[in-house]
């Protein structure tokens, strides 16, 4: 299939419901908007399948292309694996002018993989492809192909050059790729009726080891978890999973629903953040076992967890709720946390005065509306002027956002937290909603933010002003030279 | 808040003795020879921690108290030592710092000194001869320090006929580095002043080379200064520890003093700075409140490492008052205090529970802290304990450029925001694992026994 036919086919996604309601022919043309030259931001295609899948820990990720590609992107992200540490070494073929000019792509990238294999012999190696490599027309699925006969092991052809497209359709091609090249690669012999597998769940800073052991707990076997601390067997074999939660994101949904035609595995979408939703993912990665045939048990046991692990987090949370009580917070973030932490950021004692719903699909905005009740209080995108206006002015105590928009909140000495992908702290699950709470708290209560917004004792052309904080002892004793002169200096 | 508690053993002192503070002192007056009146051990260990410390040459020397000489008075040394000093370095001033040695045994030194002065004036010409009494038995550098600084104050400094108002004296702290100094002469430049910093490390030993051999300490405050210190127009003294020569610079030459116990944060920085707008009756420079503008940023991008970390200090107490209110200001909370001596009326102010006491008490309380702060002998802990050591005060004998970092007003305390959050960044190596983010452990201890996960590096 050539580029332009796997993008269309990945666009037209019935299982969205945006694509749902667009007629024949707007669906035809996908839902890639043009950017705009000049007031464009956000990351392309390439982008969005090396944040796919990347995080697969045991695999080498070799870059086809010239450096800046992988050489100003490498290592940026914060996914743990709990063993292998292959996947964050960086592999790129570097093309230089020669090797473009005189067509030494492929052939270059087909000795780096052999490089990779005596180096470091991964079960499986996965190729990127890039503008430069896709524009000379090196055939990287024929190269892959050639290489992973020869190499005795699968390399795995990412066609999702930048110029294709925004980071989205990156992810989406990405998990298209796995369902061509990987999953049901490999039949397992372990199979358990309690098998699922997690989509879209990145294991950022660790966080889904917050919620593991409690799956575990209840007898659920994650059987691949897509891509956070994976490794290439475990998603070679999650077509044997009884079903799929896909983590909050339409990015993989493609991955999901062709996951259910091929293989008949129900999903659901839900999401580790918050109380409220870590209890809704439980129950429906149980519900969905039981319908396939799991003992009706596990919803008891589940139910009974749910319980125990609430009260848990309550109980940690209790200290918290004063500090936190009436801070106003502006939600910056849109998706699905336009809503879910809302309700959650409520619950602990807070009010969410204003809440951003880009990117939200319209059901998310709803509830978002349910949630804060009145429509002023939703907004699409505000200015960067606007949100430093609103932060100055004191309308919020605390910004949580993406790193994004940090400094305009640190600029506006507005505490701020980094709730995307770039924090620096595990958020998900019950622990996880505690430690965001946690955090929560240490910033809006820093003392840096009183500090900094006391003015300097002095006006803006640097003039002392009237009342200074100055020691008693002081103030009487050069009160004499206030204004500059010296006079009956003897006494002084 | 201070607690004290009689103990019969120190684990891994934290202390350094009195006369090693008043020779430190003594270094930064130009052309002083510090003389330790002791037995030549008392010198030649300091002087190993000032070459540790500062990597060069240090003039320090001894009396060389031997038996004998202990037992029958030591006032022959004394002159000896003195006469030599003169002959072979043509020091412009000898300081003599007391040990615990001579103490014990009790003399009465200032008027054996005043003796030699007075009967060898001949041999002595203009070199002037400071009594600091420093036994070992108590304080500590800051003590020591402080003494010096009082004595050639009593000493030296003569009541003046007229007051300059672009003089200013400033009384520094014993953990002022040669940066710091800088920092503070530059900011007093820059509205008019003609600072006399006093000691004045900057200029003796800020590590340069001289195109010749000096016997001596080369640079810093010189004699004629210290004699005129009164003709100042104020005198601003930094730290509790130095309002003991400030008061003995008042009760001389009747100077008003102000007392700034911290130059390190956005506060503290701009009191220093009003003061200095109110005693000029200039505007604050646009290059200072750049500067403050910058600590701000700094203050902005570092807030993130230090809200809820616990820092374990063990310090002297002016440093630890500094930076226990540096990490207040910061977010950060002091869980560990421990100062060197109780006596310094600064402890009661510190932002935290302060326990007297060693590096053994660090060792022991520190368990669970973000980082220790302490000088370089605090290692010992960290690697024990597996905490970041930041190394503050004296000695850092294993770190270079000691001399040079500075937590001073705005710039200064900018490079310690910096610093400290890198240190953290840097320690943070242990990356999370599935056992240290188990929800399921430690269920017993339900209230978060468990401390919160380590942020990742980037």
């Amino acid at each position: 299939m050539s580029l332009k036919a796997r993008i269309a086919s990945v666009f037209d996604e019935p299982a969205c419901p945006t694509n749902r309601e667009k007629s024949e022919t707007t669906r035809k043309k996908g839902c890639s908007k043009p950017l705009t030259p000049g007031a464009a931001a956000g990351g392309c295609a390439f982008d969005g399948a090396k944040i796919v899948l990347q995080p697969v820990t045991d695999v080498a990720h070799l870059i086809h292309g010239p450096l800046a590609c992988e050489g100003n992107s490498w290592d940026n992200r914060h996914s743990v694996s709990s063993g292998p540490d292959l996947w964050r070494r960086s592999f790129t073929t570097d093309l230089s002018e020669l090797d473009i000019v005189m067509g030494n792509g492929e052939k270059k990238l087909f000795k780096a993989i052999r490089t990779i294999v005596e180096r470091h012999d991964p079960p499986a190696i996965f190729v990127y492809s890039t503008c430069v490599a896709a524009l000379i027309g090196d055939d990287i699925a024929a190269v892959c192909e050639r290489a992973g006969e020869r190499f005795g092991r699968p390399v795995v052809p990412v066609e999702a050059p930048g110029f294709a497209g925004s980071k989205n359709l990156g992810n989406r091609l990405a998990g298209q790729t796995l369902l061509d090249h990987v999953i049901g690669t490999v039949e397992p012999d372990d199979v358990t009726p309690y098998d699922v597998n997690i989509l879209g769940e990145y294991n950022l800073l660790g966080e889904f080891w917050f919620v593991k052991p409690l799956l575990e707990e209840l007898g659920i076997r994650l059987r691949a978890v897509i891509p956070g601390d994976a490794r290439y067997r475990d998603i070679a074999t999650a077509h044997r999973a009884k079903a799929n939660m896909m983590v909050c994101s339409s990015a993989l949904i493609n991955l999901a629903r062709g996951m259910q035609e091929r293989w008949g595995i129900p999903y659901f979408e839900g999401s580790f953040y918050g109380i409220a939703d870590t209890s809704a993912a439980i129950r429906g990665i149980c519900g969905l076992l039981v319908e396939g045939g799991a003992p009706a048990d596990l919803l008891d046991r589940a139910e009974a967890l749910i319980a125990r692990e609430e009260a848990i987090a309550w109980q940690r949370i209790a200290p918290l709720k004063p500090r936190l009580a009436g801070k106003r917070v502006l939600l910056n973030t849109g998706g699905v946390k336009s809503w879910s932490m809302v309700d959650a950021l409520q619950e602990a004692g807070m009010e969410v005065i204003r809440t951003s719903i880009k990117k939200s699909t319209e059901e998310d905005k709803a509830r978002a509306l349910a949630a804060l009740k009145d429509e002023k209080h939703l907004f699409d995108r505000l200015p960067p002027r606007e949100i430093y206006r609103m932060l100055a002015d004191g309308e919020a105590d605390i910004m949580l956002s993406g790193s994004r928009t940090q400094f305009i909140a640190l600029k506006a000495k507005t505490p701020w937290l980094d709730v995307n992908q770039e924090r620096h702290h595990p958020y998900a699950g019950y622990e996880g909603f505690v430690e965001l709470l946690k955090r929560i708290d240490l910033a809006v209560n820093s003392p840096v933010f009183p500090a900094l917004r006391a003015p300097a004792p002095w006006d803006e052309a640097g003039r002392l002003l009237d009342a200074p904080d100055m020691p008693v002892e002081v103030t009487h004793s050069f009160r004499k030279f206030a204004g500059g002169v010296l006079e009956d200096a003897d006494d002084c | 808040m201070s607690a004290t508690e009689v103990r019969s053993l120190s684990t891994n002192p934290l202390k350094s003795s009195q006369p090693l503070g008043a020779a430190y002192a003594f270094l930064g007056v130009e052309g002083a020879m510090p003389l330790l009146h002791g037995s030549q051990g008392c010198t030649a260990f300091a002087l190993v921690l000032f070459v540790r410390h500062f990597k060069e040459t240090i003039p320090i020397q001894t009396t060389a108290m031997n038996e004998i000489s202990t037992v029958l008075g030591g006032a022959d040394h004394l002159e000896e030592a003195i006469l030599n000093i003169r002959t072979r370095a043509n020091p412009k001033l000898i300081g003599v710092c007391t040990t615990a040695l001579v103490e014990t045994r009790g003399e009465d030194f200032a008027a054996d000194i005043a003796s030699i002065v007075d009967r060898r004036a001949d041999a002595l010409g203009d070199c002037r001869v400071v009594l600091a009494e420093t036994p070992d038995f108590r304080g500590s550098i800051e003590d020591g320090w402080s003494a010096a600084v009082a004595a050639m104050i009593e000493a030296m400094t003569q009541p003046a006929a007229r007051r300059d108002p672009e003089r200013l004296v400033i009384l520094a702290p014993s953990h002022f580095t040669v940066g710091d100094i800088e920092v503070v002469r530059q900011t007093a430049e820059l509205f008019g002043f003609a600072p006399v910093v006093l000691p004045d490390i900057s200029g003796s030993l800020d590590g340069t080379v001289p195109d010749r051999w000096i016997p001596s300490a080369y640079g810093g405050t010189t004699v004629a200064d210290i004699e005129t210190l009164g003709a100042a127009c104020h005198c601003v003294a930094i730290g509790e520890h130095m309002r003991r020569p400030a008061e003995a610079l008042k009760r001389k030459t009747g100077l008003a003093y102000t007392l700034l116990p911290t130059l390190t944060g956005l506060a503290a920085a701009d009191r220093f700075v009003a003061l200095l707008a109110r005693l000029s009756g200039r505007p604050v420079p646009a290059s200072i409140r750049r500067r403050r503008s910058q600590l701000q940023d700094a203050m902005l991008d570092g807030h993130f490492h230090f809200g809820g970390r616990k820092m374990a200090i063990a310090a002297e107490p002016d440093l630890l008052y500094q930076m226990a209110s540096f990490f207040a200001e910061m977010g950060a909370e002091t869980s560990v205090a421990i100062a060197s001596t109780p006596d310094s009326a600064i402890l009661d102010a510190v932002p935290a529970e302060v326990v007297v006491g060693d590096l053994g008490d660090l060792e022991q309380r520190a368990v669970g802290a973000d980082l220790l702060v302490s000088h370089a002998h605090g290692r010992q802990a960290s690697e024990r304990l597996g905490i970041p050591l930041f190394r503050v005060g004296f000695p850092i004998f294993d770190r270079l450029g000691a001399q040079h970092r500075r937590s001073a007003l705005y710039e200064g305390t900018r490079d310690l925001i910096f610093e400290v959050a890198n240190t953290l960044i840097a320690a943070d190596h242990h990356h999370p694992t599935p056992e240290s983010l188990d929800p399921l452990r430690n269920r017993e201890t339900l209230h978060d026994s468990r401390p919160s996960p380590e942020p990742r590096r980037h």
